[in-house]
């Protein structure tokens, strides 16, 4: 077994509902990545995806359960992990320079003005948004808020990036092109990526791991699919790929029908801390496709 | 029409004035019609009586007046003889005295209100008793404990402008979106950092409302004040040339009144639109 870079151990979330009892997000939930992984999570909304993120960033705490990333027990948030937020997040009284050198400046406390500002601009030009530097994000588009975002979360060269739905409030055009610069500075940087998502495609084109959730209260990681296509892939061929289809179909029967059903399809054989690991269309599969049969049927009698 | 709305609006605001400077004007001209009388009894009628004007002063007597004050606003000819720029530089001294001594008090409790959900209600009962009394109600009281009149102007001007400041405040520490408040937590900034870097460019909008506001109401409390106390000041002029019975005189301080609090207004939203960012 590979040495696990970021792992997840048995974390729980439960909160006091609203009619007195207790309302149980997830239980006992177990994931590990490694490093240098691009790991997409996808589940209907309300399954706990959001705080699965917000935990690793330190910004939402464990009902029970420890985070443990590079063999130390996360307390709080960290500039080891960056976090790119759906709504960018950017401070609009800065400018883009600005924003990136305050997250610059907030890891390396001492630099002077010129070496914080050279950093920033390394990145700002990373992102493709030279010549924008001096501009407020108000006068900004969505898309190049969202490069804002990822320039200042690449800035501080953190260990892992997470990445809630960050392109889920952008245009088609704009989604696509991101995507690619994100993979590219992703490789380039060999960076640890753990991003919400609630596009098949951006997580198939992405990820090289999707961790599927099934719906919430009570939501458990249901399998883990290996992306079985090459590593290196392009954005428009990647639907021309012969397995990008059962990589494709196997996720979209799981959010319609087994994310719901998953309870009743394991029967309680389901084990927490052995989530199955699946590649579709390049082994048999049949436990996993059995399954999908199964319950497309008994769906349908419904 | 292809006027801009700005100067239509100002074109409507002249014919206002003009048309109410004329009603006054022909209200306060007077009867020429005078009866003849004793002199005897003449001296103790008005003038109205003997010479047939008005008591009221017309725009005209004030305008003389205006001129006669804005030529020569800084004379000094003993207590009870001020020129009225001295006077409303005494006013707008003790103003901006107890104002920025409301400003350090007001923002930092604010702050602590504002960011410790303890404090805020432990703080609450006090500022909902205090903060609904009337600042003049505070005069004795500090008559008797400060002795000295003029810093008890200067205390009643710090009473009056601390609450609108310091709950402004509280509410805008309080309502930072917390997003940025997480960007800060991600990044690892310290409280103190992130008080400054994080949460005041973020409240200072409505910090700068609260402040606005308490300028106005200062401004209004201050006339009362000077009126109560005395010697100096604008609000001791209005009192003073009342008790002369110069009615072109207290009109002439109204209108100043009116024009240095427009003034004070105008700064503040100046300084609010300095810190206001788009988003």
């Amino acid at each position: 077994m590979t040495q696990k870079f970021i792992s997840i151990e048995g974390i729980a979330k439960r909160f006091p509902a609203a009619s007195g009892g207790i309302t149980t997000v997830f239980e006992d939930l177990w994931l590990s990545m490694q490093r240098g992984e691009f790991t997409c999570i996808i589940g209907h909304s309300g399954c706990g995806k959001t705080t699965v993120l917000n935990i690793l960033a330190g910004l939402d705490e464990t009902s029970s359960g420890a985070v443990i990333v590079d063999n130390q027990a996360i307390e709080g948030p960290s500039l080891d992990r960056a976090v790119i937020f759906q709504t960018h997040a950017l401070l609009p009284w800065l400018t883009v320079m600005g924003n990136v050198s305050y997250a610059v400046s907030s890891k390396w406390r001492n630099w002077k003005t010129p070496r914080v500002r050279e950093r920033a601009q390394k990145f700002i030009d990373l992102v493709g948004l030279n010549g924008a530097e001096s501009k407020r994000p108000a006068e900004l588009s969505g898309g190049m808020k969202q490069r804002v975002g990822i320039a200042r979360a690449l800035s501080i060269e953190p260990k892992i990036m997470l990445m809630d739905e960050p392109f889920s409030a952008l245009d088609a055009l704009t989604r696509g092109t991101l995507q690619d610069e994100v993979r590219r500075i992703c490789q380039e940087t060999d960076q640890t990526v753990f991003m919400i998502t609630h596009d098949v495609d951006e997580a198939i084109y992405l990820a090289d791991r999707i961790v599927l959730m099934t719906n919430g209260p009570g939501a458990v990681v249901a399998e883990i699919v290996e992306n079985p296509l090459p590593k290196e892939r392009k954005r428009h061929e990647v639907h021309k790929h012969p397995l990008f289809y059962p990589v494709r179909n196997h996720i979209i029967d799981f959010l319609v029908s087994r994310s719901k059903s998953f309870a009743q399809e394991m029967r309680g054989r389901h084990d927490p801390r052995h989530v199955p690991t699946v590649r579709p269309g390049t082994e048999p599969v049949v436990v996993t496709d059995s399954n999908v049969l199964r319950l497309g049927g008994h769906t349908a009698a419904h | 029409m292809t006027h801009s709305l700005t100067l239509r609006a100002a074109l409507v605001s002249v014919s206002i004035l003009v048309v109410f400077l004329l009603a006054w004007h022909l209200a306060t001209r007077g009867t020429s019609a005078v009866q003849q009388m004793d002199p005897e009894y003449a001296k103790l009628m008005g003038l109205t009586a003997t010479q047939g004007k008005s008591a009221m002063p017309g725009p005209l007597d004030v305008g003389a007046k205006l001129w006669e004050h804005l030529r020569r606003p800084f004379y000094d000819n003993g207590p009870n003889d001020k020129g009225v720029g001295i006077q409303l530089a005494y006013s707008i001294a003790r103003v901006a005295l107890g104002y920025l001594l409301a400003v350090a008090f007001a923002l930092p409790i604010g702050f602590l209100i504002g960011m410790s959900p303890l404090m805020n209600r432990a703080l609450d009962p006090f500022i909902q008793v205090l903060k609904p009394i009337s600042p003049l109600a505070w005069m004795p009281l500090a008559l008797y404990t400060i002795k000295d009149s003029g810093l008890s102007s200067i205390f009643v001007i710090f009473i009056c402008s601390l609450w609108p400041m310091m709950i402004n405040t509280a509410f805008g520490v309080a309502s930072v979106r917390r997003e940025w408040l997480n960007v800060a937590k991600t990044l690892e900034v310290g409280t103190f950092r992130r008080a400054f870097t994080i949460i005041l460019p973020a409240a200072a909008p409505t910090i700068l409302t609260g402040m606005r506001i308490s300028i106005g109401i200062a401004w209004l409390v201050i006339v009362a004040a000077e009126m109560l106390v005395g010697g100096t000041g604008i609000g001791y002029f209005v009192w003073n040339e009342w008790n002369n019975l110069s009615i072109t005189n207290v009109i002439n301080a109204i209108l100043l009144i009116g024009v240095v609090g427009m003034l004070l207004d105008l700064l503040l939203a100046r300084a609010t639109k300095l810190v206001t960012f788009p988003e």
